[in-house]
Formats: C-alpha cells, structure tokens, sequence
C-alpha cells in the first residue's frame, strides 16, 4: 500500500502526481470464496477490513451492486457519539468511538476526523432528566457528558439566538458530550477499502447480488449476481435496507422494515457553528462542515420507503425546528436535500447476528449506523471468523426476539 | 406531502392521517393457541417490499377512519385506499 | 459609465432614464433599471469580479442567469444575504455587494498565495496529508479557508409567507415551450400555474434574435402574456423559481418579489394534476488550458449581454464552439459592434448553415483554443488545429465558448422520471413513459424554435387530454431557427492542470484525471473525490463535461458512465422561504386550560407537560426556595387540603353494546364485573407486552365508561383504541369519544376536600358510605352542574370535580373561597410527583420505562388470570418464560436521610464500575418521613428488600436500604376515608 504523507505528496508533486497508485484493484471474479460480504458500504469495507487484519482471512469477496461506498455511508451526516442509555448499548458505541479516533492512523488515509463534541441543547424538563439518567450510566462506560448553564450555551454557539425566555420553549439548559466527532463519510469507505484491499480482499463493484443460494443440506451455499454465481461457505449481508429484499430470497424473515432519514445542507458559508448542535425537544441537529455547509438532519419519516428522499411535509417540519434556534439561518440558503433508506428492526437496535439458516449472517438495523461503522464491523468480522458474536455485538442477536427481549434505547430519536 | 383518497371524505393531504404501520395480518383469535414463534412471526415481521406494501392510515384531523392504503415503497403510488382492514 | 462605450447607445430591455446607483468590491458604480448586478459591472468595465474558491484565481462573469458559477455576492445592508450569483440580481438603488472568497476586494486578493502552492493541493490532497501529529493542527484554518460568504448574523426584517394551490397543469418556465403549453392548456379552461424564475417572461427568446409570425418573437411572448393574463383560469408567476417537485406531484415554488411590503417571499405549495417541465437548457463550458479567466464567458451570455443588456463584454472576441448555435451569438455579438475575430470551431467541416448564420465572419473550421493569455483580463489565446500543427495567437479581450447544450432536466428528475443519454444532442434527455410529469422544450431536448412550441403545445394537449379536457385546436405559429447540430469535444488536446471543468469548486482535468488514476472511476466516486458539481450551483455547468472528460478517458460514452442523481432544490432557497409563517406556536402548538392565565398570574412556573399541555410546576412565594415551595405543597395535601388543575388528563367516553368486552380486551384486568357507578384501575399494554399507559375508568351506564388515561400519552390511547376497534374488531359495537376537551377538573384533595367540598355546597351526598372511594357521582357543585369522581393520585382523600371547560374557573374561585378557612393551597406537578412517589403511585416516564412489564411493578393482581386472551397477555408470558432476571419495583431509603439520589442514577453491584442492575426512578423528599426517600427499579429487586444496594455516581457511591415501594398509608385507609 502506497504510504500517504505530506512528504510524499511533495515527492508526487514534482512527477505531477503521476506516480500516485490505484487505491483498490479490479479483479477477475472467482467463483468461490472462503467468505462473501455483499454490501460495500461502511459496515461491509471494515468487516472485510477486520477479517484481514483480526483474523487472516482475505479470501473474501466483498460484492456491491453500484460503487463502493455509495449506500447510507455516502448519505449521512456523519455524527459520531456514544449517548446511549442501555448497558448493552452504550459499550459498544464507546469502543466504536475509540476505534474512529484512531482509525486515520490505522488505515494511513486522512478522515479528518474531528472531536469537535456535540452540544444537546434542552428545553423541557422531561428531557433534562433523560439526559442526566445517559449521563449517569455513560460515565460507568467512560462516556461524558457535561451539564452547562444556558448563558455557557450562548457563549459556545453564538449563532444560537432562539430560544430565549419569551419563545415558545425557553432553553432549560444544555449537555455536552465530549467524545461527539465528525469526520468524511467518503474517506471512511475509501480508507477501509484501500486498505482491505491492500491485504487481499476482493472488491467487486457493479455485481449486485440477485439472490442468496442454499445447498442441499439447507446451508447458505453462495450467492446468484448479475455476473453468475459466486460460492461461500459463509454469506454476510451489509446491505441495509435491501436487507430483506435479499433473505426474502431464501424465504428468510426478519423483524425489519425499510425507512427513510432526512439530510440537507445549506450554501457554503464562513465558520459559525464549530460543535455539533443538537436539539431532541425539537427534533433537529446540525453541524458545519470543513467545507462551509450546514449540515442538517432531523426527522424520520416511518412510513416505509426505499425512495432514498424524504417527503416535503417531514423536510419542512425540520427547517422549522432548526429556524426557531438560529432565527439569523432564515437567510441561509438550502443547496441540496437527500434522504437515506435503512432498516429498523422492531425494537429499533441493530442486528448483528448468525440466521436460522447456516453460513448466513446479517449486519442490519443500523440507524444512525456510521457511528457504528468500526466497532460494528470488527463485530461481523468475528462473526464471520469464528461464528460466534463478540462480547460487544451479542447483545444484538436475533435470536434477543425469540423471547421479545428488545433493546429499547428510548429517546434516542435524535441525532442517530 | 402523499395525498390518500379517504372512501368517506374524498382526497386529502397526508398531513389529515396518523401513519399507523404496516399491515399485519389479522390478529390471531386466541394468541395462547398459537406457537412462540408464529406469535413473535406475527408480532414483529412486517413484509417490507420493494414494491406495493400494506399499511394503516388514521384520518385523524377528518372523519376518524382507520383505513387500510397500499402504496408503492418506491414511487409512493397509493393504487387502494379502503375502510377498516 | 457611459464613455466607456461598454453601454449600447440603443437596444436592450433597459431603461436609460432610470439610472441606479451601486457599490460592488468597495467600488461605487451606476447602471440602468433592467440590469443584473452582472450586466452592470460588465457595462462598467468590470471585467475581474471573483476569486475561485479554492486557488483564488481572478474570475470573471461566466453566464447570464442562474448557470453563472463563477461571480458569487454577499449583499450588505437591508438585503443582506450570501452566495448570490451576479446574474441573478437585480440590480436596484443603493444595492452594496461584495464578492464571496475574496480579501479584501477580489483586485487584492491575499488568498490568491494559494495559486503558488496549487501543485500541491491537486484533488483529494487532504486525504493524504494533515494526519501528523493529528488532523485538529490543521482544521482550523481548513475551515477559515472555506465556505463563502460570511453566515446571516441577524434575522431579516419582514417574513416569507406560504400559499397553497391546486392546479390541473403547472408549468414550470415562461420560455417558448412554457409560453405555448399554457396558451394550449389555459385556452382549453383548464386550471393552470404558470411559474418562471426570470425577472420577465420570454426565456431564451429575451436574449435572442428570432422571429414568430413573421415578427419579432419578443412581440409574440408580449401577446402570450397578455392572453393568459385575461385568462381567469391562469396564474401567471414571474420571478417565481420552481425549486421541487415532490412526491404526488407536489411542487415548490419561491415566488421572490410579490408585490407586497413587508413580505420577502412567497412560498407556494401546489398540487397538481399534471407538471410540465419547460425549464430550458444550460450551455457548456469549453475545456482547455485557462478557461476560467476573466474575459472567457459562454457564448450564450454574451449573446445575451448585448441583445438584453445592450452591454458590450467585450472589443474583439473570439468564438470558440462545438456546435451551430455560437454562429448565432457571434452574429449578434458582430452586429452589436463587437470585432468578432475568429469563429474557432472543433469541427471540420462547419455546416453550411451555420456560417450562413454569421455571413462574413472568419471561422477556422477544425481548430481549437488551446489557452488563453492574460491575468486579470483576457489578452489572447493560442489557436491551433485540433489534429495538431502551428499554433497561432488572436489578439481578443472576450472569448465565448459553447461546449453544446445541456436540457435542464433537474426538476424532471427529481420526480423519479428517468433520463437517458442521446448521441445526436450529446446530453440527458428525459427518457421516461408519459406520465405526470412531463418535459417540454429545450428542457426535452428541443433546441430549436419551432420544435420548441410544438412539444409545448403537445405535452399541453396530453395532459389535458389526460385530465378530460378537450385540447383545442390552434395552429402553431411558425418559428424559424438555427438547426442545432454538435459533435463534442468533452476536453481539449493539451488541457490539464488549469482546464477547468467545474468553475465553482476549482476542479480541473488535472484532477479528473487523477481521481481515475488512482481507482476512483465510478462518477460518484470522481465526483466526490474532486468534489465536481458539488458547488452552489451544483455543477450546471460543468456536470455534464465531467461526465464526458470521465468517458473519453475510460474509452466508455457518457450515457455508461451515467449521471449523479438531481436533488432539490433546483436553485438555492432561503430556509426562511421554506418554513414561512411557521415558528413559535406554529411549529410547537401548546394546549393551556382554562386556568392557565389564573396560574401564571399566582406566579407558577408553567412546565412544558406531555402532549405539549401548559401545567403549573410549582408556586413559588416570595422569597420561598423551590423545596420549601414543593414541601409547603405537599404537606398541605397531607395535612390539610390542596387543589390542582386536571384539565389535561386525557378522557375517553366508550359507549355501545360491546363497551364493556372492549375494555376486558384492552386492558390487562376486567372491566366488565364492574359495576354502574363504580370505577376500577386498568394498566393497558400494547401487544409487544409493554405498558402503554395506565388509568382509572368508571362505568357510567350498562353500556356507557368513562375512561381517563395520562395526560402525555392521551392521544397515543385513543389511536391505539381505534386501530383494535376498527381493524380487528369492525364487527363489535363501540363508539369511542374524545372528551378530554370536553370535560375539565380540578381535583381537591387532603384530609379536608370532604369539608371543602361541603362548604362549596353541593347535592350530592359526601359521606364515605353514601360516596366512596372508586366511584363517581353526577350532581351540583357550587351550582356548576358536575360529575365528582372519588379518585386518588396523591394516596389522600380526594375528589375530581370535573365539569364544562367553561365552568372551571367558577368552579375554582368558589372552591379557592370556600377552601380559605380550611387553608385550601393549589398545587402543581411537583409536589403531585413527591406525593405520588410517596404513596408508590407509578408514572409513566418514570417507572414506567418501556422495558419493565406489570409483574415487574409488583401488579400482578392486575394480570386477569381468568382471561384467556387480552392486548399484551400472550407476549408478557412469552417474555417471561425466558426465565431472564427482571429489574422490578423497590422502594429505597438512602442511609443518610439528607443525601438527595438524582433520578436516573444507576444501581450497580456494590456501587462498582460496572454493568448496571437497575436505576433510580425517583427520589423526593419525603414530608410525611422527612428526608428522602424513592422509587428504583432492581434486578430481583422484591427479594432483595431488607437488604442494601448502591447507587453509582461519578463522584462517589450512595447506599441505600430496599423498603416496599409504599412509604405513607400502606393500607390505602387515608384515600379510602
């Protein structure tokens, strides 16, 4: 793997950056793999990534219906934090948090990953108290957040105007939490894929995965792609939203529906945020991007879609929300407008787990999954090696509905 | 913003109606005869098609009618819109 | 002005007696009503008006309208506002702009240094440096670098106001296309929208020549006009951009000046029948080394600069094309006074027709512009032969470039129609089955005059024919134009390193071509990594050479590489225009009742309750610290007699034959032993075998309950009551009502409510046998007709007296004067919270968690045994006989009784750091033990009372002693008296 560094960047200069290799290879596409991952996205490029590093095994076909990195990993707005409520949450969310901070250095590619903290900004009593009772039981998993008055508040978030003792939800108070970061989505998927794919694992990009194969002992036997049939012995599903769409096709059901998540973001500007701002009373949260966009996400529609866009009525609600904090960002402009599709399970925690059929795993569930993006990956790779859950991911099993034994991460409907 | 055709009140923005879910099946008649796993089959699996889905629609803000709407996951095309279940 | 001979003596659709003075990059300058800022500053010799974003290079006015990637504005004063491209501006008197990027004017530009070090930041540079010793060294002054203009500081003075409308047909542009269609679909009595974003209507034909009907085709638009004004059945909106089209043919559009004071915008919402796109076509950048300087502007532009503007951009000019329609440009250019020196075309031969358009002017047929010369103002460019061979220098201060045409099929697109790649125009066309939306024009690939309105008037005639309408029959009116032909040139031999492809974002062949090298070949992946077409004009421009650079380097056609997907909005859109009138209350309504002034006026601090109800928290005396307010409170329940406002407890009324089965079903216990008069508790579950809320309810008649449930989860109960009733049971007879609205109460309560209620006078009979504890009674209350129902939720006596919304303050001043002598004090949710914690009363929100079942609330005698089946029975078994611990109600007594316990705090084995065994889900001080004292939930906590747990802080450990979850009255014999 070509080492990326400021020096050699000056040494590419000079051969006006002629010199400079391809960040993944094209390859043949065998017909058998030790393990096939379909989905690169976020949680599909780290799990091939930790097969290879953790565990050895590159023999790994990594299969994607588009270009790499271009599910919700390419949408999202990029929100890193460990905020949880549950004992079974919050651990793996903090390990996922570690993991990124270190993961430029791991992976020798720039995310510009930035601890820059998010600041929950609070307007009702009831939310007071849910922050303190995440607050309390974050601490034992080494999780921080920070009480700080409203006049703190302002002076943090300048821009921050709304909300004042006349306005229809005065600000009670605000938290900080410390370890929120932000860095670059795409950098994420490249890094992991340059570097899976520097220890041999497989990318095929433009192979989308028709349907899942079943041998005749009932075992997951490979998968059927546009470009034939590829075998494995082990088949791990990182698809998101088409999750279903692919156990359907092996007449596997799970407790998943598709939605759509809402993210805008405004016309370039000067810096004017440098925190993630979030505000759960109201239902909006945005940060600034290196770039100069607001980036701004809120509302989830629960009606199921695979539309990757969300309707106008719930788009509005959201600029309403964030207009009555920052009244002045009546004159930014809205430059673009998206949405994401993913899976919710029925208790709206993830699912990282072994199925009733053998050799199939699924990584599914995730909303609010970039932030999950390291850990949860290191989580399906060990799956997929050992074929048993680490200690960080078995909370998540499917097998938790057998008994309806849901993680109920209550108020967490913000900021995902 | 849909627009769902309400068989009482006639076409009407989404913002009338409470989404209430997808359609499940009906609701076994006695639960207890019912395996573990038909019932948490039951309880917790929606179909979640790309395609034509099922699901409930409250006309909160109009005539109060729980109605049963299939939509197209991908278009958002509402091709029935009918009473109850 | 003036002198500088920039200005045409004559022409243009400016007015010359109306002069507006301007200030732009700290310059005072003067045009014309009927300018742009562009037009202006171009007739004001302004040729270098912007710095790029990224190398800060001298930039110049590129386009006309809303394509312009290159001059962006803030706008000071009144109309403050950032981001704006010259060309869409109006100009008007006293306007002061600045260019965005550029410090302090865009002549001395201090960021220019960057163009020194530009070999070093090629595409993706970050991703490769800035990681040693960490990326925070360098972030901060990353993030000064970028962005634009500087963020709004204030709010705007004046709103944005938002319509709605239906329409049978909106259409979307007042170009040829446009202009036609709603002729066809308003002649035909249809309803239609009429929206275009220009200041006028006209489109193209406002910076053209063409003839209509044998006459000037500005005569034609000026009928069209007229016509649809005096159709009643057309709304004709100008200045109004259609930014969206959504899901069920939902379209946005800004209007931005309606003619209105103190009203900025106008946000229209319209639903309509059919849409037709007639949103025209953007030209193409030519790409080859220095394309960007000032001085090289697309040919399209320059047409219209002379021809709308009556400006000159230039002396000597020079046309650079792929394609027929710059020969028109270069004729209008040429009559305008403008040398035209060459006509450089990549193509050999040049059609006849073509340079029949520009009779006399030189064209060297099969040459290209290899570069440019010059800094801040365009000098000369190198001309060569395309196949190779002598270069030659042409002397010129403007060169208009026309890379071909590029049908705007953003709005198209966005309403999911697809779009698909045509050789013969090399773009996008839409490509889609008849359907709601429809493109028409230039937008659907028709280049030409004629075939313009005739696909206006036919995508017309098919959507009234699909709404029912009769089309009329009209002829169209002969239009004569340049027929359009193109073969591109996606980049130039030699273009690199200074060959821009997007204008915006700086983003270079040089960098397309290493995005490529290094593996990022899919266009998303070129796309992010050079960040093109990812500016503030999303890459109108350029997009689609990007796409072409990418497929003639990857030996693919354009239509295979494929292309990014449009996303709302179309053009930038103020935030303000998007949420209107909506903010305050608009956004978060609140319900008060009809105490709430009463409340506030005593000095209540008023919390923000579930279901977005206004309650008092508490009333503070003068001087009183909130726990002396809330123990003051308490105790005088305990003690004496206190009174609260219960308007927003939720009430249902649930009628008809099946009234009683329903509620056996829908709650955990049975209701149907209940007797006429009596009421009983009900806790009732969801199916998930998790409590969805809890409350008393009272049969009134055989066949007739009244049912009240928590204030915050209200509605949630009665969309849960409905959705049983009428999906899985149609069939049984149940009528539900909201009443909450129409019954409100206040609720007395303390040893003395009987003697109060007595002292308000009342018909019915108080004593405990006639009226006890569950059961409610309809009668008289200090005159006020009433229902009294003998309910507790402080564990006293206690009696809600609900009566007519309107009643209710009669009711309690009169209960407020009779209460006096018994020391009657009105309460709120906090001491209601101490009371009820005391009395081991649950909450939902607090014990209540989404986890924990009945049993686990030490409820099980609430679980019907008896019932075969009810809502939540069959998971809560389920969930059960798992056999996994269960966190369940304790209550608990910290060993110092001063010690106060946060809510929330977790229990851990020994107060150690690690996994938790339940939480703290309240803690108050108690008055009737006097400390404190709560509630928890406890892994096996009912085996565990008598013994001790600790609650884990981040600054130390607190032991507590596990008691029953009762603290005052175990006996229920005080609520029951």
């Amino acid at each position: 793997m070509q080492r990326y560094s400021f020096l050699s960047l000056c040494r590419h200069a000079l051969g006006q950056h002629r010199g400079w290799a391809p960040v993944w290879r094209t390859r043949p596409l065998r017909d058998r793999y030790s393990a096939i991952i379909v989905g690169a996205g976020g949680h599909g490029l780290a799990a091939a990534y930790h097969l290879a590093k953790d565990h050895g095994i590159t023999d790994v076909a990594v299969l994607e219906a588009g270009w790499l990195g271009g599910g919700n990993v390419a949408r999202n707005t990029v929100t890193i934090r460990s905020n949880y409520m549950r004992d079974e949450s919050i651990p793996f969310y903090v390990k996922s948090v570690a993991m990124y901070e270190a993961l430029t250095r791991d992976l020798n590619f720039n995310l510009m990953h930035s601890r820059r903290t998010m600041i929950d900004v609070l307007q009702t009593w009831g939310m007071v108290r849910d922050r303190r009772r995440r607050r309390l039981i974050m601490d034992i998993y080494g999780s921080t957040y920070r009480d700080i008055d409203v006049a703190e508040l302002r002076r943090r978030i300048p821009a921050l105007t709304g909300g004042g003792p006349g306005s229809r939800l005065p600000i009670l108070g605000a938290a900080v939490h410390t370890d929120a970061a932000v860095n670059r989505h795409d950098a994420v998927a490249w890094g992991y894929a340059r570097a899976a794919d520097a220890m041999g694992v497989e990318i095929h990009q433009q192979t989308p995965v028709r349907t899942l194969l079943r041998g005749a002992d009932g075992a997951i036997a490979g998968v059927e792609t546009a470009r034939g049939p590829v075998r494995a012995p082990v088949v791990a599903l990182a698809v998101s939203g088409h999750t279903t769409t692919l156990t359907e096709t092996v007449g596997l059901r799970l407790p998943l529906r598709t939605i759509n998540l809402t993210a805008f973001v405004s016309e370039p500007v000067k810096p004017v945020v440098d925190v993630v701002v979030n505000c759960p009373d109201l239902g909006v949260y945005l940060s600034q991007s290196d770039k100069g966009e607001l980036v701004i996400g809120g509302a989830t529609d629960l009606g199921q879609s695979f539309r990757r866009d969300i309707k106008q009525s719930v788009f509005e609600d959201t600029v309403a929300a964030m207009l009555e904090l920052f009244p002045a960002f009546r004159r930014l402009k809205l430059m673009r407008q998206w949405g994401g599709h993913l899976d919710m399970a029925h208790d709206a925690s993830p699912i990282v787990s072994a199925t009733d059929i053998a050799g199939l795993i699924v990584s599914a569930g995730w909303w609010g999954g970039y932030k999950a993006i390291p850990a949860g990956g290191a989580g399906l790779a060990h799956l997929i090696a050992t074929g048993r859950p680490d200690a960080l991911t078995a909370p998540f099993g499917l097998n938790r509905f057998r008994h309806l034994d849901y993680v109920i991460e209550t108020g967490t409907t913000t900021a995902r | 913003m849909l627009v769902l055709d309400c068989p009482f009140c006639g076409p009407r923005n989404e913002s009338e109606f409470a989404y209430g879910g997808p359609a499940l099946a009906p609701r076994p008649a006695d639960p207890s005869a019912v395996s573990d796993a038909d019932w948490v089959d039951w309880l917790t699996v929606p179909p979640n098609p790309m395609g034509e889905v099922e699901e409930r629609w409250w006309h909160l803000r109009g005539c109060g009618a729980w109605l049963t709407v299939r939509r197209h996951t991908v278009t958002h095309a509402v091709t029935e819109v009918r009473l109850g279940r | 002005m003036g002198g500088n001979g920039w200005r045409l003596a004559e022409g243009g659709r400016i007015d010359r007696s109306r002069p507006l003075r301007f200030r732009f990059d700290g310059r005072d300058h003067v045009g014309f009503h009927g300018d742009t800022l562009a037009s202006a500053l171009l007739a004001n010799g302004v040729r270098l008006s912007a710095r790029s974003f990224k190398y800060h290079r001298p930039r110049g006015i590129m386009g006309a309208g809303v394509e312009e990637p290159a001059t962006l504005v803030h706008l000071a004063g009144e109309l403050a506002s950032g981001n704006r491209p010259a060309t869409t501006l109006r100009l008007s008197d006293g306007l002061e702009a600045w260019p965005v990027n550029a410090w302090p004017s865009a002549r001395l530009d201090i960021g220019a240094v960057n163009q020194m070090i530009a070999r070093l930041i090629p595409a993706g540079f970050y991703y490769k440096t800035f990681k040693w010793p960490d990326w925070h060294l360098y972030e901060p002054a990353i993030r000064r670098a970028a962005g634009l203009a500087p963020a709004p500081a204030t709010p705007p003075d004046g709103a944005w106001e938002a319509r709605h409308a239906h329409a049978d047909i909106l259409i979307a542009g007042a170009g040829p296309a446009g202009l036609m269609a709603a002729l066809v679909a308003g002649r035909a009595g249809a309803r239609v929208i009429l929206a275009d974003e220009g200041i006028e209507a006209g489109g193209s034909l406002l910076t053209r020549r063409l003839s209509i009907a044998g006459a000037p085709a500005l005569d034609w638009v000026t009928a069209a006009v007229a016509e649809l004004a005096a159709l009643p059945n057309v709304m004709h909106l100008q200045d109004a951009a259609v930014w969206a089209c959504r899901e069920h043919n939902l379209v946005m559009v800004e209007e931005r000046a309606p003619s209105r004071p103190a009203i900025l915008g106008r946000s229209w919402r319209v639903r309509a029948g059919r849409v037709i796109t007639a949103t025209g076509a953007i030209e193409r950048l030519m790409v080859f080394e220095g394309n960007d300087q000032p001085g090289v502007m697309l040919a399209s532009a320059a047409q219209a600069y002379v021809n709308r503007w009556a400006v000159r951009p230039g002396r000597r000019a020079v046309v650079f094309t792929n394609n027929d329609s710059a020969y028109a440009a270069a004729a209008d250019l040429a009559r305008a006074g403008v040398e035209v020196a060459a006509i450089v075309d990549s193509r050999d031969p040049v059609p006849e027709h073509a340079r029949a358009a520009s009779a006399g002017l030189p064209v060297l047929a099969g040459h290209v512009v290899r570069s440019t010369q010059g800094g801040r103002a365009l000098r000369a460019v190198t001309v060569a032969p395309l196949a190779g061979g002598g270069a030659r220098r042409i002397d010129c201060d403007l060169l208009a470039v026309s890379g071909g045409w590029s049908p705007a099929v953003h709005l198209y697109s966005q309403s999911r129609a697809p779009i698909a790649w045509d050789d013969r125009l090399a773009a996008f066309l839409p490509a889609g089955p008849a359907g709601p939306v429809a493109a028409a024009g230039a937008a659907d690939g028709a280049l030409e005059l004629g075939v313009a309105l005739a696909d206006g008037a036919a995508k017309a005639r098919a959507a009234l024919a699909d709404l029912g309408f009769a089309p009329p029959d009209a002829a169209l009116p002969e239009a004569e134009d340049l027929p359009y032909g193109i073969t591109p040139l996606w980049t130039v031999p030699g273009a690199g390193a200074k060959a821009f492809l997007d204008i915006q974002n700086d983003v270079t062949v040089a960098d397309i071509e290493l995005a490529l090298r290094e593996g990022y070949s899919s266009i998303e992946h070129v796309k992010r990594y050079t960040t093109g077409g990812m500016g503030l004009d999303q890459g109108k421009t350029g997009n689609v050479n990007i796409i072409g650079a990418v497929a003639e380097r990857l030996g693919k056609t354009p239509g295979e590489v494929g292309v990014t997907t449009f996303r709302p909005p179309w053009t930038p859109v103020e935030f303000g225009a998007i949420a209107g009138r909506r903010s305050g209350p608009v956004v978060l309504p609140y319900r008060h009742t009809p105490l709430t002034d009463w409340h506030m006026d005593q000095g209540a601090v008023i919390y923000e309750a579930g279901a977005r109800w206004r309650r008092p928290g508490y009333y503070p005396r003068l001087g009183e610290a909130f726990q002396d307010t809330v123990n003051r409170e308490a105790r005088t329940v305990r003690e004496g007699v206190g009174i609260y406002d219960g308007a927003p407890l939720g009430k249902y009324e649930i009628k008809g034959r099946d009234a009683a089965r329903f509620l056996d079903w829908i709650y955990t216990n049975v209701f149907s032993s209940l007797t006429v008069g009596n009421g009983r508790y009900g806790l009732m579950l969801t199916d998930d075998g998790l409590i969805l809320d809890d409350g008393v309810s009272f049969r009134l008649a055989e066949d007739r309950f009244v049912m009240s449930t928590s204030t915050g989860n209200a509605d949630a109960v009665g969309q849960h009551m409905e959705k049983l009733l009428q999906i899985e049971r149609p069939d049984w007879q149940v009528m539900i009502t909201n009443v909450t609205s129409q019954w409100a109460n206040a609720t007395i309560c303390g040893p003395k409510a009987r003697a109060v209620l007595q002292a308000m006078g009342t018909d019915i009979d108080m004593s405990p046998a006639a009226f006890p504890f569950m059961s409610v009674r309809d009668g008289r209350v200090a005159g006020l007709p009433a229902r009294v129902a003998r309910v507790s939720f402080t564990g006293e006596l206690s009696f809600e007296v609900n009566v007519r919304p309107r009643d209710l303050p009669a009711l309690w001043a009169a209960a407020m004067t009779a209460g006096a002598p018994f020391g009657i004090t009105p309460i709120g949710s906090e001491a209601n919270h101490v009371l009820r914690v005391e009395k081991g009363f649950l909450s939902l929100g607090h014990e209540v968690d989404g986890t924990a079942d009945p049993h686990d609330l030490g409820m099980s005698w609430v679980m019907a045994a008896a019932k075969p089946d009810f809502i939540g029975k069959r998971s809560v078994d389920l969930r059960r006989a798992s056999g996994r611990p269960r966190r369940e109600l304790v209550g608990f007594r910290p060993l110092d009784p001063d010690r106060q316990v946060p809510e929330g705090a977790p229990l851990t084995p020994g107060g150690r750091t690690e996994a938790t065994e339940g939480f703290v889900t309240a803690c108050v001080w108690s008055v009737v033990e006097g400390r404190w004292l709560g509630l928890a939930l406890l892994q096996d906590g009912r085996a565990r009372i008598g013994t001790r747990a600790h609650v884990r802080l981040p600054g130390g450990v607190i032991e507590v002693e596990l008691c029953p979850p009762v603290f005052h009255d175990p006996k229920g014999e005080r609520l029951r008296s």
